[in-house]
């Protein structure tokens, strides 16, 4: 007896249990309905609270189902079908409008007149400072985040009347929009928040953390830590096209087999984030569809610590870049579920595309030629690190990698340490030789990549590498409106010097796929590479 | 009586040390964890100057012997600390966790002593027979597959190709409301609410990992009653009673199994202390939220209050059992009897 025969022959039981004073279950036409979905993800959610110190990535979720921001990111249909948020296109969420000044220091935006909490207060902009001074105030990586905007300080925050809203900001810059889409600044319901809050506590992170205040597309019905939530729409919602699912179901189940067993049966409508293996596997039965959309600015890496000899010689680095195996990293560790970042044919690139192929491709000979050049024809000891928790494509590419060094005398031995450990030795001490990274930016513009990823000290540049025109590059071009003359030119020279001197060097970029019975449609890869409910259809 | 009181008073005070003992090594142990707990947290984007926030707001700037002192104090007031991980008190955590991980181990240990004990027994009796192969097979089964291996074979047979099972997805179904909270064990809690509809749910998501579990528990009590059996069918007052044309069932039961079950009992508190803590790989994969699992994630995570909490809340759970073992012992134990 499967679920679904189940559910009917039970179903009319419950129909009698719907007349007593309170379900003890739910209605049991609900995994069968066409308005429930049933989602099912590997590490569940700490928090309802994004701004709270220790908040897993998973949370993310939450705030974005449950909250709305000033503004938002559109979507767009990619050629392959699949759906992708689009960087380029910003759409009014809580702010029906908004204005920048002439010398663009400063924001204006007008606050729609039908926007409600869910306990039917109007938002006004008193909610909005309050929840952005949050942000920056509380510490950790939201203010991290609001940083890479230019916002820092509660000052910068100006409520000018109760429907318009002012940030102010010490020089113009091109970030500040797309960081208010992201979920870090979502609006609370201050008065609500703040009834809550004490004096050790003045931002009510304990009330925030277990009970959410907002006005955004969806409610939370229950919290089971450890099991499940589940989110009920707000049938109020008027800042955008009102969802069509009704409840959503979201269960943790750790175990990936489990999950797979899951969606075959069909007892799970949706498996969010699916490793690439499971993916392909999928889509070869053709029982359940894969969609998904390659991670915006982000890309699977090998990074070469230059501070640990040899990799301080260029030649030693691009030697390496010859002898990645790069398409059988792509088909064994990503399961061809990435975009290739080798083979490029310009050395100075044309386009600002980012990102794209590095001019490297497996070749032993000119490897070995390098080694030789830098004088170390035969070869040298060092250690891959990966992270345990990222195995699923680390373990394959490292053994690939181990591999194909050896053949040009690079004896690897290979180091897997659990995530918390990774962290600190990667990018806190920045002690690795060799390691395997995923960076991804969340504001897609490929100088906010070498923001972090290539200036002295930042905390991704974990391959402590250092060029002064790098370093002046990014700071001129941080800012830099992209209609720029100049943007176009410091991208390219940025790109080109990358790619000469390769202290990272790009495997591929990765997808971010969800598998989902073939009912049901509108799932949009997210750079925050969590399930946005709003959008999703099952039918 | 009183003297039974006396010595179960004394093996309680002999617990206290040990637990004081365990209190100070799993605080040191979780510091000596690799990792940054302050570095974890701070998050995937965060500086140098949010990192150093997060350590503060941890406690984590001051030294050794402070947070040690402040962990003791709070301790002493019932506080255990919160969860980083999860972001709720570890002992509510606990608390909610350890019912979920005990009602899966006591009906995956009831269930291998019910099959294992007479299976012993059945071998013991007739050594070299087909049952006696059948013991040997289960038992090298049990010992050589792991946990996860079995665990997912039952779903792929039963839930994935015959649709039997429900599908594994913890101790409810996402039908389900969980019962009112009594006990913890659902399975109770929904019988005491009176919901039978509930109760039966539950029931039918222990089966598939009570199963998995009794797989894996059922080798040391299966050879450990064989082995003892065999040595008390053998020995001069079981050929003593046999002698003195006593049936085989009073033999059987009342002269050679009550001796031979004290052995089993020990290897019992045994297998049940390892189990607890072992079954977090049967959690992983039947989606089971128990404390296995979240020690697991802590551990990973360097949660240094969740680990502690986890690590004392186990060597309560030991010497309870190891307490409760022996009291046990000294009902059974024809022996102590023969003393009072």
């Amino acid at each position: 007896m499967n679920r679904r025969n189940f559910l009917k022959k039970t179903a009319t039981i419950s129909a009698g249990a719907a007349i007593l004073p309170f379900l003890k279950y739910m209605p049991a036409q609900a995994a069968a309905n066409s308005d429930t979905l049933v989602v099912v993800i590997g590490n569940g959610i700490n928090s309802l609270d994004l701004h709270r110190k220790g908040t897993n990535r998973p949370s993310y979720q939450v705030t974005v189902n449950l909250y709305d921001r000033l503004v938002r990111f559109g979507v767009k249909t990619l050629p392959d079908g699949s759906m992708s948020y689009d960087s380029t296109k910003i759409e009014p969420e809580i702010a029906e409008s908004w204005t920048i000044s002439e010398d663009g220091k400063a924001l204006t935006f007008n606050i729609r007149k039908d926007a409600k909490f869910w306990d039917g207060t109007p938002v006004t902009a008193r909610d909005v400072k309050w929840s952005l001074d949050r942000a920056v105030s509380l510490g950790g990586f939201p203010s991290v985040q609001m940083k890479a905007g230019s916002m820092t300080k509660p000052e910068q925050f100006v409520v000018v009347d109760d429907m318009t809203f002012r940030i102010d900001l010490p020089k113009p810059s091109k970030l500040t929009l797309p960081d208010l889409a992201v979920p870090i600044p979502f609006i609370i319901n201050s008065k609500a928040a703040m009834a809550h809050a004490t004096k050790d506590d003045p931002w009510a992170t304990e009330y925030l953390h277990t009970t959410p205040a907002g006005s955004g597309p969806y409610k939370l019905e229950r919290w089971d830590s450890g099991q499940q939530f589940i989110y009920v729409r707000n049938d109020d919602w008027t800042m955008g096209e009102l969802p069509a699912i009704k409840r959503v179901i979201v269960r943790e189940v750790p175990s990936a087999s489990t999950r797979r067993a899951l969606t075959e049966r069909g007892d799970a409508d949706f498996y969010m984030d699916v490793s690439p293996k499971d993916a392909k596997e999928f889509k070869a039965e053709g029982k359940v569809n894969v969609f998904g959309a390659p991670l915006e600015n982000s890309m699977h890496t090998l990074g070469l610590n230059v501070k640990i000899k040899p990799f301080d010689d260029v030649r030693v680095r691009k030697a390496i870049a010859y002898a990645m195996p790069y398409q059988d990293i792509l088909d064994g560790a990503a399961y061809g579920r990435g975009v290739p970042m080798f083979g490029g044919k310009e050395t100075e690139p044309s386009t600002i595309t980012w990102p794209q192929p590095f001019p490297y491709d497996t070749n032993l000979n000119k490897a070995r030629a390098l080694l030789a050049e830098a004088g170390l024809k035969d070869g040298f000891e060092t250690t891959l690190t990966l992270n345990l928790g990222l195995a699923d494509w680390q373990e394959p590419a490292a053994l690939l990698i181990q591999e194909s060094l050896g053949k040009i005398g690079i004896k690897v031995t290979l180091d897997k340490i659990p995530g918390a450990s990774w962290r600190t030795a990667a990018l806190v001490e920045k002690r690795l030789a060799m390691y395997l990274e995923n960076f991804g930016g969340w504001l897609n513009y490929p100088d906010y990549y070498f923001f972090w990823n290539y200036k002295e000290g930042h905390l991704f540049n974990s391959m402590n590498y250092r060029n002064e025109e790098i370093e002046k590059l990014v700071d001129d071009t941080l800012f830099m409106d992209v209609n720029d003359p100049m943007y176009p030119v410091n991208v390219k020279r940025m790109l080109a010097i990358a790619m000469d001197e390769v202290p990272r060097i790009p495997l591929y970029q990765p997808y971010l796929d969800a598998a989902m019975q073939k009912n049901v449609t509108g799932y949009v890869t997210w750079f925050h590479r969590q399930l946005d409910v709003t959008t999703m259809k099952k039918s | 009586m009183g003297n039974k009181l006396t010595r179960i008073g004394r093996r309680l005070l002999q617990a206290v040390p040990s637990v004081f003992g365990i209190i100070v090594i799993s605080f040191v142990l979780t510091r000596a964890l690799p990792g940054d707990p302050a570095v974890y947290f701070a998050g995937i984007m965060a500086d140098e100057e949010s990192i150093a926030q997060v350590r503060r707001a941890l406690g984590l700037d001051r030294g050794w012997f402070e947070q040690f002192g402040i962990y003791v104090m709070n301790l002493a007031q019932g506080d255990m600390g919160m969860s980083l991980s999860t972001g709720r008190p570890v002992l509510e955590e606990l608390l909610s966790r350890l019912p979920a991980s005990l009602e899966l181990t006591l009906i995956g240990l009831s269930f291998a002593v019910l099959t294992a004990v007479p299976l012993g027994i059945l071998a013991a009796t007739r050594p070299g027979s087909w049952v006696d192969h059948l013991c040997r097979v289960l038992v090298t089964a049990g010992v050589s597959l792991p946990t996860f291996f079995t665990g997912l074979f039952l779903i792929y047979i039963f839930y994935y190709l015959l649709g039997w099972a429900p599908s594994p997805l913890g101790r409810l179904d996402f039908l389900y409301i969980p019962p009112p909270h009594v006990t913890g064990f659902y399975t109770l809690d929904s019988l005491i609410a009176g919901d039978f509809e509930t109760f039966r749910a539950s029931v039918v998501q222990l089966i598939l990992p009570t199963v998995t579990l009794g797989l894996f528990a059922m080798a040391p009590i299966a050879r450990m009653t064989r082995a003892s059996m065999l040595n008390a069918l053998g020995s001069d007052y079981v050929r003593t009673a046999r002698a003195n044309g006593l049936s085989r069932h009073v033999v059987l039961i009342t002269y050679a199994l009550r001796n031979a079950v004290l052995p089993v009992l020990t290897t019992l508190g045994m297998v049940f202390s390892f189990l607890l803590g072992s079954n977090v790989l049967v959690e992983k994969v039947f989606s089971w939220p128990g404390i296995g699992s979240f020690a697991l994630e802590a551990l990973v995570a360097s949660d240094y209050a969740a680990v502690q909490g986890f690590v004392l809340s186990m060597a309560m759970l030991f010497v309870v059992v190891n307490l409760a073992i022996d009291v046990l012992h000294t009902i059974i134990d024809p022996r102590v009897g023969m003393d009072d």
